[in-house]
């Protein structure tokens, strides 16, 4: 019987529609404290805990903090969900929930609960320093508050120690996350599947190449929320073994690099910044991207097939890949090609992905040029769209540039490399006077628009100040 | 020092503690309107069909298709209303209109057994609709000459003669934008029919007598048939104050109609797409200065959007109009109010109700001339600040002037303003590519209804035989604290620990007749009536307590029980002294000012506009505090809610000539951002402005719901003054507001050109 243990009782899955999200899903158990705020992963009233794979590939359980109004409660099968009414209660508070309420933390309170459980993941993540003031602040940026102004939350935040030994939670954490259960429901309109393997997934999108996909469900959880969108199957194939590789090896194509970076395309987001953090492989670009993509709550779920898949021009993923000329692997029944990332999307939301295709993997050559730089333009530096994202790659050689790669996000119907600014920088010397003649050239790339997020002669501004002002830095 | 002012010895006020319901807020166990859904049996749920037009006319609406979409139960519409369909105050708010007045105006609405069902049925209506034209922005407005209500004008002297002899004389106009409440919680409400025909709805309301009474008039009963109850809010912010009613009725309506409880809860898309928001605004001015830098004269036009029915536009632009001066002394003055109508959502109550708008006008006035004048802006603004003996243009004498100079002097030393002003030059000189701005501006607001008649207060105080103390005041709480602020009222009143007084929530069956909770007025107001009831049975024990001097408060309940003493009081509070004339936009309407001030300090970037808020020194004015804990909150929050007004939301509706037109862009949390932690000053100091002890309101203590949004006037400026940093000495810097990253971008852009 498909069920969810929930605040440690087991709760069944039986009846429940299958378009019914784990927000829904809990507050129909009688537990309210979770709330709905957005329905679109922006503000993470909604966050609850559930016990991941420790992202360093061991046995042991990280406490992970998901905005659960984006996942479908089917997709959680299986697993363990703890929400703040079980970290403790209104006579036994939890150190997370003490901490707050002392402090100021809360105000009307309803943003509350999904703030206790961001801070309790980031209170329990095993490679925190575990003393007072070592807070990462990142952990929060996916949840918004409307009355404190942050301050006493965030002292809140500050003022937490390391959890005790006989912590509930924190013994938990030493033994193995649920295994990905391999699921089969079906309602009066719809069918969830997640097969037990990628061979399994590649026969039923052959088979049934009408399928929605989900890798993490951050893109499509909004459509079904905001968009009504009912898809009459879903496949999760974000916990297959077969898309969760991460390894450095030799280059395939080229004897004379360094290898590739082979990420399995299944991570999420927040596995593949913690990993490359403890990588002896230097990509400096791909990390700069992460603290700047979207939220912690969101980078929690989001994987990067799933960003590739969805083909959004405004992915800050894209951008990053493009200037490091990554490729991504795409799989069927009938088997795998390599395509250059450069050549992957083929218009608004639309790729060379055959709907019976999987991305596996996502492919970066090393080593990556030296001089490298991510610029995100948005309003806000937390958990914001881009407005334009340009990543550059470049290579200076004694004051020349021998080779320069550029990837644009947010003026174009898809991401793009800005090939003409490459043209213009490549073989001149790296002076103000080239960079201000390129900076013009990237001023003029793609055609951005006017919306709500920027003036389409913002954008353009923006494209050719990103060059001037690495330049300087 | 007043009776009601004084505090006894140990007082539980001015204990620092925390929010009553922390513990229940951080467990998940506070209740809120939407959780009780699950806590009924056969619930409804209600989904509207929402107009894809501006402004059009309903010329066929087809309900049929709906039924047979399974799970459907019923579609209210227009003919189901047995009483008045009517869901505002002015009556011109059709609850079910026959004409679409803005996008996605709520046609008819659908009962479903499960959301489901009712969201599939909506989609199922069939509406024919006869687009027609649709004025969106009020400079449109102006030129269609729309406008609605009142157009008032205060005036004092002759500042067109002031204007005429002045030694500098500027003028301007300024087009700024509204703001989107984004209360995390949605509105909703959940409607049931007793078996006597009573009508009960928890609504997340700051309004509950209203609330009641318009679904009382919906329904075509006598008030005394609804009863409204709220147990909290996710946050009003004002969004609450007007908007709940119709949905309440509407749920009412269905509860009534179907004999089953009716749950009506919008998504945030609903809600940012039906419900109201700030105003925002445009205006003209000219101003004159003498040579020693003192304003002579104003003249200024204010035009509020009023989006599409009136609301409280009314009283909102006589805010704007009385906090047009902020702080300072403008002998001459005229200025002219209009509300434009605009077929747009309808604007409404938000923190400030005015007040920050009409505030903007000047600042914004002082921002750009004081480098025309030559003057630092820090200097031109203390120049310019009211003194002993000066009233307002509406003629109120400004009580405690002296205390506006007192935040402004502390704030200006903790800050070390003068010391990083020399830092901030030195910086900008050295850095090309990003400069800093330091600023420093004041806040005076002006506290009370400006209806006189809202100025009153209820509650209901009851001791049990055990001692235990229970009260209920009219107030509603929505993350403020007024509950805490009350129950430490109470105890301080009655002489017990906070262990002995719980709260019970709001409702209009406890205390009749109430206010909104709203203008920063509910812990004056509500305390006012919880210390008077709590007063008349310590009364009423005196002569018990005179002959038993020892005995402790529980043997004295059971004592005054047994000599059959009243034991419970319903206690009223109204607030004295005020007057206000509407039509001459005259009188005193506030008994008191909240003052203080704010330091700021940014830093922007010079290739994108973007920036960072370094920092942030505060010291406000609340009178002395009832709960320090919870007015830092509400000064830190109204800081950072005002920064976001100012400097990141914003609000974007589709003025193309596309079948769009009018639909609100930013209608998600999306694209409509509101600050998050990157947003919040790095560093970050407030303190409570000290011995500002108030004669005016309970236990001395003043409003601090509102006043310190307006503290973030502080954060534009600086914005501006680092624009200015770009370009050369002495250039006045036009800044757009919101300034987000881009408007910041092309004011420092145009400065250094």
């Amino acid at each position: 019987m498909a069920g969810i243990v929930v605040n440690g009782e087991e709760r069944s899955l039986d009846g429940v529609p299958l378009h019914t999200n784990l927000l829904d899903f809990v507050r129909a158990c009688g537990l309210t404290g979770a709330k709905e705020g957005c329905a679109e992963g922006e503000c993470g009233a909604c966050s609850v805990l559930v016990a991941r794979p420790s992202p360093d590939g061991s046995d042991t359980t990280e406490w992970t903090a998901l905005n659960s109004c984006l996942v479908p409660a089917a997709a959680l099968d299986g697993q363990e969900v703890v929400t703040a009414e079980g970290l403790g209660t209104p006579e036994h508070l939890h150190p997370v929930q003490h901490e707050m309420a002392v402090r100021g933390g809360s105000q009307c309170g309803y943003c509350t609960p999904g703030f206790v459980c961001s801070m309790a993941a980031e209170y329990y993540r095993a490679d925190r320093p575990g003393h007072a003031g070592h807070f990462d602040i990142h952990a929060l940026s996916g949840n918004l508050c409307r009355c404190t102004g942050y301050r006493p939350i965030k002292d809140a935040a500050d003022a937490l120690g390391a959890p005790d030994a006989d912590d509930p939670m924190a013994r938990r954490r030493t033994t193995a996350a649920p295994a990905a259960v391999p699921t089969g429901l079906r309602d009066a309109e719809s069918r969830f599947i997640r097969p037990p393997s990628l061979e399994r997934a590649l026969a039923i999108l052959a088979e049934e190449p009408d399928a929605t996909v989900v890798a993490g469900s951050t893109d499509w959880g909004v459509d079904v929320n905001l968009k009504g969108a009912r898809g009459s199957l879903v496949v999760a194939v974000d916990r297959l073994d077969g898309l969760r590789g991460f390894e450095t090896v030799a280059s395939a194509t080229s004897s004379t690099s360094d290898g590739e970076l082979r990420i399995g395309a299944g991570l999420t987001l927040s596995e593949i910044e913690r990993r490359l953090a403890v990588s002896a492989t230097r990509l400096p670009l791909l990390a700069a991207l992460f603290p700047q993509f979207a939220s912690r709550l969101i980078r929690n779920g989001a994987t990067l097939g799933g960003n590739l898949g969805t083909g959004s021009p405004i992915g800050d993923a894209p951008p990053v890949l493009l200037a490091l000329e990554a490729s991504v692997v795409l799989a069927s029944t009938a088997g795998t090609r390599t395509v250059p990332l450069s050549e992957y999307f083929t218009g608004y939301r639309e790729s060379v992905r055959h709907s019976d295709e999987l991305i596996t993997e996502v492919v970066v050559p090393l080593p990556a040029s030296t001089t490298t730089a991510f610029h995100k333009i948005a309003k806000r530096p937390f958990d914001d769209i881009s407005s334009v994202a340009v990543a550059f790659a470049l290579e200076i050689e004694d004051g020349t540039v021998s080779k320069a790669r550029i990837g644009l996000g947010g003026v174009a119907a898809t991401p793009i490399r800005a090939l003409a600014t490459e043209a213009a920088l490549e073989g001149r010397p790296w002076d103000a006077d080239s960079v201000e003649a390129a900076a013009r050239v990237l001023a003029g790339e793609g055609t951005p628009i006017d919306d709500m997020r920027a003036s389409a002669r913002f954008r353009s501004e923006m494209l050719g100040n990103s060059l001037r002002k690495l330049s300087v830095s | 020092m007043s009776s009601l002012s004084e505090r006894p010895a140990n007082p539980v006020v001015g204990q620092a503690i925390e929010h009553e319901s922390a513990a229940l807020h951080v467990t998940g166990h506070a209740l809120y309107t939407d959780d009780l859904v699950g806590r009924h049996h056969g619930v409804l749920h209600a989904h509207p069909v929402q107009a894809p037009h501006a402004h059009a006319r309903i010329t066929r609406l087809d309900t049929s298709s709906a039924h047979d979409v399974p799970g459907v139960v019923r579609v209210l519409t227009a003919s189901d209303v047995p009483g008045i369909n009517d869901a505002g105050i002015k009556h011109d708010e059709p609850l079910f209109p026959d004409e679409v007045q803005y996008f996605g105006h709520a046609v008819c609405w659908v009962l479903g057994e499960t959301l489901e069902a009712a969201r599939r049925g909506a989609l199922a209506v069939e509406v024919d609709y006869e687009p027609l034209p649709a004025i969106l922005t009020v400079v449109e407005a102006i030129e269609a000459a729309s406008y609605q209500g009142m157009a008032p004008v205060m005036a004092r002297g002759d500042a067109e003669t002031a204007l005429a002899s002045a030694a500098h004389v500027f003028e301007g106009e300024i087009d700024f934008a509204g703001q989107e409440h984004f209360y995390l919680e949605t509105h909703c409400a959940l409607a049931t029919v007793d078996e006597n025909g009573q009508v009960f709805v928890q609504s997340s309301t700051q309004h509950p007598t209203e609330t009641q009474e318009i679904t009382a008039h919906v329904l075509g009963l006598p008030s005394n048939r609804v009863t409204v109850q709220c147990l909290r809010m996710g946050g009003g912010f004002g969004g609450k104050e007007m908007q709940p009613h119709g949905l309440a009725a509407v749920a009412a309506l269905g509860a009534t109609l179907t004999g089953r409880p009716v749950r009506l809860r919008l998504t945030r898309q609903q809600d940012m797409t039906m419900t109201g928001k700030r105003h925002g605004f445009h205006a003209t001015w000219r101003v004159g200065f003498d040579d020693a830098l003192r304003i002579v004269g104003l003249d200024a036009t204010l035009t509020s959007d009023g989006g599409w029915s009136l609301d409280l536009s009314e009283p909102v632009l006589s805010r704007a109009l009385c906090h047009v001066d902020n702080a300072y002394w403008v002998p001459d003055i005229r200025v002219q109010g209009r509300i434009a109508r605009t077929n747009k959502t309808s604007q409404t109550a938000f923190r400030g109700f005015g007040g920050p708008q009409g505030m903007l006008v000047i600042e914004d006035i002082l921002g750009r001339c004081a480098p025309l004048l030559g003057a630092e802006p820090d200097d031109l603004r203390r120049r310019n600040f009211y003194v002993e003996g000066q009233t307002t243009p509406y003629g109120q004498p400004v009580r405690h002037p002296e205390r506006m100079v007192l935040a402004w002097n502390q704030v200006r030393e903790s800050a070390t303003y003068d010391e990083r002003l020399r830092e901030v030059r030195t910086f900008n000189e050295e850095h090309p590519h990003a400069k800093r701005g330091l600023a420093i501006t004041p806040v005076k607001f002006g506290i009370s209804f400006n209806f006189t008649a809202f100025n009153q207060g209820g509650a209901l105080v009851h001791v049990y035989k055990d001692g235990s103390v229970l009260i209920n005041h009219g107030g509603t709480e929505m993350g403020q604290g007024l509950h805490t602020k009350m129950l430490q009222v109470a105890a301080t009143a009655l002489g017990l620990p906070l262990s002995k007084v719980r709260l019970a929530p709001t409702r209009t069956d406890k205390v009749p007749n109430t206010s909104a909770t709203a203008a920063s007025a509910g812990a004056d107001l509500n305390g006012g009536a919880v210390k008077n009831a709590c007063e008349q049975i310590l009364g009423r024990l005196t002569e018990l307590r005179a002959a038993n001097p020892e005995a402790s408060w529980e043997e004295l309940v059971r004592l005054a029980y047994h000599a059959r003493i009243q034991l419970w009081a319903a206690g009223f509070y109204r607030t004295e002294g005020l007057s206000w004339d509407v039509t001459t936009m005259t009188g005193s309407p506030f008994k008191y000012f909240a003052y203080g001030a704010a330091v700021a300090e940014v830093e922007v970037d010079g290739f994108t506009g973007a920036y960072d808020l370094r920092r942030v020194d505060i010291v406000h004015d609340v009178g002395d505090s009832l709960s320090p804990l919870v007015d830092l909150g509400q000064v830190e929050g109204g800081f950072v809610q005002g920064a976001g007004w100012l400097t990141l939301e914003d609000l974007r509706w589709d003025t193309s000539d596309k079948p769009t037109r009018g639909r609100l862009s930013t209608q998600s949390a999306s694209t409509y951002k509101l600050p998050s932690f990157s947003e919040t000053p790095t560093e970050f100091h407030v303190k409570l402005l000290e011995h500002a002890h108030e004669d005016g309101a309970v236990y001395g203590s003043k409003a601090v719901g509102e006043p310190p949004l307006m503290l973030a006037f502080s954060v534009r400026e600086a914005l501006r003054a680092a624009c200015a940093a770009f370009g050369p000495p002495g250039v006045s810097v036009e800044l757009a507001s919101p300034a987000t990253p881009e408007a910041v971008y092309w004011a420092l852009d145009e400065a250094r050109s």
